[in-house]
């Protein structure tokens, strides 16, 4: 009976499997993992991830193995006869110790990075970054910079209901700003998060950053990026009908780059997704940039 | 069936022996019949959750609307499903297992059910409120909640009253447990469920009036001036946080601690030996609910905690694993040796173990706070906590039921329908949670009504389960049904496996269970 009824089972997670493989690659993102990071402290931590996902894996597949062995041998269909012992001191010391051995080897790379994460000594520039009911700002203490972030057109048009887009045709869905976050690169930047109404939280899963931003209140956090590039994330605390809606978008370029953001002649292009040039009229400005 | 007896109790009849009735077994049946209707529809909201999200775009509600759902969800399902079901499984089986006639305070236990459908009326009346039904999360932070419309001191009361209900339902069970049982019964020679209620109530009593206390400052914050958590009058949001989670951690051992006494009941009698290492799995039930005290702000590593805190509670967190997996490991090894047989509640039994197994890894993973600052707040957290408690807490729920029911009805339930129901729950539950995992590690923020395209395929695949896991409940009825009207009688011990006071007495059990107290030796 049993194993009969396993059959279906098992074939409704085989279709699931074949499927997900099989899925064309354009369409399907079958992301199974945490994304590669791009900052200093992301390896590490989804090294650290990795590790404690690896042992619970094999300690899971060994709780169903036995249990999956016991049911198939010890069943009284196949003649099993039940014995009657009741405890074993010897057995409940060995797996009351191993785990805390186990737990104790995850502690230690746990706590070191822990306290890594929280060094926010020594950073090279800080950034203030306020929640609203639904946006950002951004304001760059100790430069003239200062701005409003907010979800970008298409996807805002698309995200509404009955609007006949099809959010699969827009690009960056629900990630794309009017205003993206620009910073350095290989630069420590200090985030100092806060709102102004409810609770946000910050997040940019590539960059492995994600803190509170409380209202009336200062929280502190970093993170110094090794590779240029775009990099996308949401707000992740519940802050009303907007919370799916305000997205944040970080620009990682190079120090010249973002010399040239700060001094207004690149600036983020939300249509076309990437830092143009403020000001095309001379060709020369281009050819400038371009050199750049 | 109170015609065979010597009829000395006068029992109204009709609608009035609901109302006025003192029976445990009465007021069992009202709390579990409470519990699946609110199970139904908590589920129907989940459904408008996953119709929602099975695909990209906005299809069906408002973002606003959505956000009612899934917080008036989960009040329904923590507060109005999974709890009352245990306590109305407390009330049909502890006198029954400790050789008691009946609940010590049977008035008490009177009122402790019927100010629950009041308290859930209060609730879901505010979805015809203006303003809306409560958004801000099942978890209630501030300043969020501050928004909700006129249902805002509708959801308090109703808050209040639920707990003033399972604190009644508390120390009933506590009084009966420790004055009431049959002379021999010693506390070490009781049934684990018995075990695991008893530390469950002293769980409910310690956290219930904490969540009364955050909600009534929420109350005067809004109403009366106060400013409890708002910064401009010199409060902190995050002091909400801490006092919640210091209610809402001892709240979720509160929904698995009696799960843990069930199986610990079903897997011996299909397995035909005694239960492995009792007294170990009663030190590790309360050395969880010790530790569920000291581990809340594992909840808030993102909050903006100092490092200390975050390596205090990731560590006490970590140490519940151990106690933890004594009780997987003492369940595995009581089916090792056995002669075991797979009737539904077995069946249901062993999923839990497994699935239970499954939700406990990620809830370790979670601990690990630099971990957990990806996690936070993703669809990690939300696979996480459905697999604690629907393959958790539900299932054990289920098991109970088709383990218990011929006892409750004096019929056998149709073996047929229950193997069914199992399996399309067990295909349906993880359809709907596993491919959330991967979502969440992905980069899904929870609570959201739209997602990014790119979670498109797994949001899709977790609609799907998340259909065949609500229909095939339906399955559930129909089992509950074929017992309800059988015909085929069972016998007083009905499995052949089956040990404890409660098998002892004929089925459907006498309207009072035990009139002289059974001998213990």
């Amino acid at each position: 009976m049993f194993i009969r009824l396993c059959k279906p089972v098992f074939m409704a997670f085989a279709v699931i499997g074949i499927a997900m493989i099989a899925a064309p690659e354009a369409q399907a993102a079958w992301e199974l993992d945490m994304p590669l990071g791009v900052s200093t402290l992301s390896g590490e931590i989804r090294d650290l991830h990795r590790l404690i996902l690896l042992i619970c894996t094999i300690i899971c597949v060994g709780v169903f193995g036995f249990a999956f062995y016991t049911m198939a041998t010890c069943r009284r269909s196949q003649g099993a006869k039940a014995s009657q012992f009741s405890h074993s001191t010897r057995a409940e010391i060995i797996w009351t110790v191993i785990p805390t051995i186990i737990l104790i080897a995850m502690a230690i790379p746990s706590a070191r990075t822990i306290i890594k994460i929280e060094d926010t000594s020594g950073t090279d520039m800080s950034i203030k970054i306020t929640g609203y009911q639904w946006k950002w700002s951004y304001d760059y203490l100790n430069e003239d910079k200062f701005f409003y972030s907010t979800i970008d057109q298409d996807s805002y048009l698309a995200s509404q209901r009955g609007s006949g887009i099809d959010p699969m045709d827009v690009e960056n869905y629900l990630r794309n700003v009017d205003n993206a976050m620009v910073v350095p690169v290989n630069k420590k930047v200090r985030l100092l998060l806060t709102a102004s109404d409810v609770i946000h939280s910050w997040w940019v899963p590539q960059l492995y950053v994600k803190k509170d931003a409380n209202p009336g209140f200062v929280n502190e956090t970093w993170f110094k990026a090794t590779e240029t590039g775009i990099y996308r994330g949401q707000c992740t605390e519940l802050c009303g009908r907007g919370h799916g809606f305000m997205p944040i978008v970080v620009v990682v370029e190079t120090e010249e780059r973002y010399q040239e953001w700060l001094n207004g002649n690149l600036r983020w292009d939300a249509k076309q997704q990437e830092m143009v040039a403020t000001n095309l009229n001379t060709a020369e400005q281009a050819g400038t940039l371009a050199a750049l | 069936m109170s015609d065979q007896h010597h009829d000395d109790h006068h029992m109204p009849t009709g609608l009035n022996r609901w109302v006025f009735t003192t029976n445990h077994k009465d007021i069992g049946t009202l709390y579990l019949i409470f519990s699946l209707s609110m199970f139904f529809l908590g589920g129907a909201m989940a459904l408008i959750i996953r119709a929602e999200l099975f695909q990209p775009g906005l299809q069906f509600v408002d973002p606003q609307f959505f956000n009612s759902m899934t917080t008036v969800h989960a009040l329904l399902m923590v507060f109005g499903a999974v709890m009352p079901a245990f306590v109305g499984l407390a009330n049909w089986l502890i006198p029954m297992m400790i050789g008691a006639p009946d609940m010590a305070l049977p008035r008490m236990n009177n009122w402790s059910f019927w100010i629950l459908p009041f308290a859930f009326s209060m609730l879901i009346i505010t979805l015809f409120l203006p303003g809306g039904a409560p958004a801000g999360g099942w978890t209630l932070y501030p300043p969020l909640v501050m928004q909700t419309g006129d249902a805002f001191p509708f959801m308090v009361f109703a808050i209040h009253l639920m707990g003033a209900s399972s604190i009644m339902g508390s120390i009933n069970v506590i009084v009966t447990i420790l004055n009431m049982r049959a002379p021999g019964m010693t506390l070490m020679k009781m049934p684990l469920f018995c075990w695991t209620w008893l530390i469950t109530a002293y769980l409910l009593i310690a956290v219930m009036p904490v969540l009364a206390g955050a909600v009534t400052m929420l109350l005067t914050d809004r109403f009366f001036g106060t400013s409890f958590f708002n910064a401009a009058g010199g409060g902190d949001p995050v002091l909400f946080q801490h006092v919640f989670w210091f209610f809402g951690h001892p709240e979720v051992y509160i929904m698995i601690l009696p799960a843990f006494g069930v199986v610990s009941q079903i897997i011996p009698t299909f397995s035909r030996k005694p239960l492995f290492g009792y007294s170990s799995m009663v030190y590790a039930t309360a050395s969880i609910a010790f530790l569920s005290f000291i581990v809340w702000a594992h909840h808030m590593f993102t909050t903006g905690m100092p490092i200390a805190g975050q390596l205090f509670f990731m560590l006490a967190t970590m140490l519940i694993a151990i106690p933890t997996a004594v009780k997987i490991f003492n369940w595995l090894a009581t089916m090792w040796k056995g002669e075991l047989t797979f009737e539904t509640p077995m069946l249901f039994s062993i999923a839990f173990v497994l699935l239970f197994t499954i939700g406990g890894f990620s809830g370790l993973m979670l601990a690990i706070a630099p971990a957990d600052y990806q996690y936070h707040d993703t669809y990690f957290v939300v696979a996480h906590f459905h697999y604690v408690l629907v393959p958790g807490a539900v299932f054990s729920l289920m098991a109970a039921t088709y383990y218990w029911l011929p006892k409750w009805t004096g019929h056998m339930y149709n073996e047929k329908v229950g193997k069914l129901h199992f399996w399309f729950s067990l295909v349906g539950i993880n359809v709907l949670f596993f491919p959330q995992h991967f979502l969440g590690l992905a980069g899904m923020p929870r609570r959201i009504p739209d997602y990014p395209t790119q979670f498109a395929d797994f949001n899709m695949i977790s609609s799907i389960g998340a259909f065949i896991f609500g229909f095939s409940q339906l399955l559930f009825v129909w089992a509950i049904w074929t017992s309800v009207k059988g015909t085929e009688k069972a016998s007083s011990e009905v499995w052949d496996g089956a040990k404890g006071l409660e098998w002892t007495l004929p089925s459907p059990a006498p309207y009072h269970s035990f009139e002289t107290a059974p001998e213990i030796k």
